[in-house]
């Protein structure tokens, strides 16, 4: 799956959300999109799966490739044939994003029995197999139940199992596991890499939390007011962090320096759309910024498939601080 | 040393519910079962636990936001359920409480200034118009605010930003310990290091005691001296924070650890994950409530309940039948193995951070 060049705006707003982002997952891969709220990734998800509203969003570029077809977004919305069928999306909320008023059942069954022409006995029969998959003990009896009767856990189980009963090639996850505890969120991550392993889908994880991004992941794209700053192989990126955005993401962190010492800060806070600067957008919140990132910097690579949208990179060979 | 405890609960029990009619078949929620803890004075006291585990029930129970069932929460040596009219307001003043919500915990009505002061008119009404204006603008300024902020609304400011508005009312009064429900949870990464660094400046510049209820382990590592482990109302494990991280010795918190992420690359295994989900507070099991899901539970586990007692260290306990004889899992102290480029550029952006002098060396092949 690869996503190019994508720009899209709200319709009244003087700045992109999503401003030229390219993002690929090849398939078996993980690539999570890591950013603090605000900027872009869920949009982004969405202007994927042809969920924004045309009359309020506007794509004025955009390709998405998946197998060996490509869609242009600005013209037509990825075909309902695709979405759920190829393409396949798990939301952060599992408590609002099942219907309340039907069984589970009943909704996994309408995602297969959409896609395929099944019968509704192969599409229960699947819906019981999918179920079982996912770790859910005695599916039978739960398909027949309401997901109020389910735990947190429980219900994003079966947000993966619907997502997945029609073998879609990519997934795209956004905060799967936020709402979750740690336990029940180990236990989601296992159940994701399972079934990447065995399915050898492409996974796109949006979240903001990096040692989730650690433990599953195998690209990693940082984003920043709806540009990509900084990409490349999890490992590398970790090992050999350049923006100025990731460095200051990684050791905010709590957990990673010695406890009580005081945590490096992002100074600031993100601005809105309407009060993006031009150029480099993190400029403002930027410890490093000059005069020169008014312009935007290009994405370029700095090691094997790591890209970094900065002019000072690498940092520590054009900037000094003085203590 | 019973003087230097500024909080204790003993045996602290809350459960909801009136016992239930006939239709029902549970009676009553047992959130909080039990709970015995002291905080000391000066320390930063944590309280972890899943969703669910009575660890804000604990923390209004203590705060008088809730009367307990059964059981005593003593402040400096007094019952506070005891205390009322005046003097529950000099309380009142000396404990405050910050809420995990910045977005519905400040009155929209309100401007900063009006919110802030607003402690002040009931903890020191001695103080004229002008002094407390005064006092609002130098409170604000100790949270990182400005001045001026306190003719604004809440709307007109971001989450981190709110949380610094919520944590200036609670210091406003002058209190001598702070309870924080989640305070930094509702925030992204790089705001919640700002309140981390805010909540630690405040409680050593004021000497205060902070009692931090949260689920993020990294937080409680960051924050803590010590820290009380929940599951289902209990406190399974406490100790200092060092020892717990280090050295976990009940199942539970052996388990909430190993399911962190962590950052260091190596794939946590998670062959020991634990299985299923808490039991509803409404039903819990008998005897140790963990052992539906501990995969060391014996028979004497189902029936018998465990206690809280000193194991190895004798500020570190806990309420297993076994703690002694699990195979204990020590993990490493340190922070995760960073390379040295990273390590390198953490540095310079710190310095950079602290306020170090940046000079940008000139490249001929720039424009």
């Amino acid at each position: 799956m690869e996503l190019s060049n994508l720009v899209l705006r709200f319709r009244g707003q003087p700045n992109d959300v999503v401003d030229h982002v390219s993002l690929a997952a090849k398939s078996g891969e993980v690539l999570c999109v890591v950013g603090e709220s605000g900027c872009g990734k869920s949009v982004t998800a969405m202007a994927l799966m042809g969920l924004l509203p045309p009359d309020s969003s506007l794509i004025s570029s955009g390709n998405l490739r998946i197998g060996g077809e490509t869609f242009d977004l600005t013209r037509d919305v990825v075909p309902r044939a695709m979405r759920g069928n190829r393409i396949a999306m798990i939301f952060q909320e599992p408590m609002t994003s099942l219907n309340p008023a039907f069984r589970v059942g009943d909704q996994i069954c309408e995602a297969i029995i959409q896609q395929g022409g099944a019968t509704r006995a192969q599409a229960r029969a699947r819906a019981e197999t999918m179920l079982r998959r996912v770790g859910i003990a005695n599916p039978a009896q739960r398909l027949l139940e309401y997901p109020h009767q389910l735990s947190g856990g429980m219900r994003q189980r079966v947000m993966i199992a619907m997502a997945l009963a029609n073998d879609p090639q990519v997934l795209i996850a956004d905060e799967p596991t936020t709402a979750l505890d740690v336990t029940i969120q180990a236990q989601i991550l296992d159940l994701i890499r399972d079934l990447r392993d065995d399915i050898g889908m492409s996974t796109i994880m949006i979240t903001h939390d990096l040692g989730v991004v650690a433990e599953i992941g195998d690209r990693i794209a940082v984003m920043y007011g709806g540009q990509v700053v900084e990409q490349g192989p999890v490992r590398e990126v970790f090992d050999n962090p350049q923006h100025p955005y990731t460095i200051g993401l990684m050791s905010a962190m709590p957990g990673l320096e010695r406890p009580g010492a005081r945590l490096a800060i992002v100074p600031g806070t993100v601005p809105t759309i309407a009060n993006m600067p031009e150029g480099c957008r993190f400029r403002t919140r930027c410890v490093f910024a000059t005069a020169a990132c008014a312009r935007r910097p290009a994405l370029s690579e700095i090691a094997a498939q790591h890209q970094v949208a900065c002019h000072f990179v690498p940092l520590e060979e054009n900037i000094e601080v003085a203590r | 040393m019973k003087q230097d405890i500024i909080l204790e609960a003993i045996d602290v029990v809350k459960h909801f519910g009136t016992g239930g009619g006939w239709l029902s078949r549970y009676p009553v929620v047992q959130a909080v079962d039990g709970v015995s803890l002291e905080v000391r004075r000066g320390e930063t006291f944590a309280i972890v636990g899943e969703s669910g585990c009575g660890k804000s029930t604990l923390a209004r129970l203590l705060m008088q936001l809730l009367t307990p069932t059964s059981g005593d929460v003593l402040f400096e040596g007094r019952q506070v359920s005891a205390i009322k009219g005046q003097e529950l307001r000099r309380l009142r003043r000396d404990m405050q409480f910050i809420f995990q919500d910045p977005f519905s915990s400040l009155n929209p009505r309100m401007t900063v200034g009006k919110l802030v002061g607003e402690p002040l008119e009931i903890h020191a009404p001695d103080l004229s118009a002008q002094d407390r204006r005064a006092k609002v603008a130098e409170l604000l300024r100790q949270v990182g605010l400005r001045a001026e902020h306190a003719d604004r609304y809440p709307h007109e400011f971001s989450g981190g930003q709110r949380q610094r508005i919520g944590i200036a009312r609670a210091v406003a009064s002058g209190p001598k310990l702070i309870i924080g429900d989640e305070p930094v949870s509702a925030l992204d990464v790089s705001v919640q290091a700002q309140v981390i660094n805010l909540l630690g400046d405040l409680s050593r510049d004021l000497g205060l005691t902070l009692v931090i209820i949260a689920h993020d382990l990294g937080v409680i590592r960051h924050m803590s001296d010590r820290v009380a482990v929940m599951y289902l109302g209990r406190i399974v494990e406490v100790g200092t924070t060092e020892d717990v991280f280090a050295d976990p010795q009940h199942p539970y918190t052996q388990a909430l650890l190993a399911a962190v992420p962590s950052m260091d690359g190596a794939v946590t295994d998670h062959s020991e994950t634990v299985h299923g989900e808490m039991p509803s507070p409404f039903d819990p099991p008998q005897g140790c409530r963990f052992h539906t899901r501990c995969p060391h539970a014996q028979a004497l586990c189902k029936t018998q309940v465990p206690t809280l007692s000193t194991g190895k260290r004798a500020s570190h306990q806990v309420a297993c039948h076994f703690a002694e004889t699990l195979p204990a899992q020590p993990r490493p102290a340190t922070a995760p193995q960073k390379s040295k480029t990273a390590e390198a550029r953490f540095a310079l952006y710190r310095a950079a951070t602290e306020g170090g002098a940046i000079a940008h060396k000139e490249k001929q092949d720039r424009p």
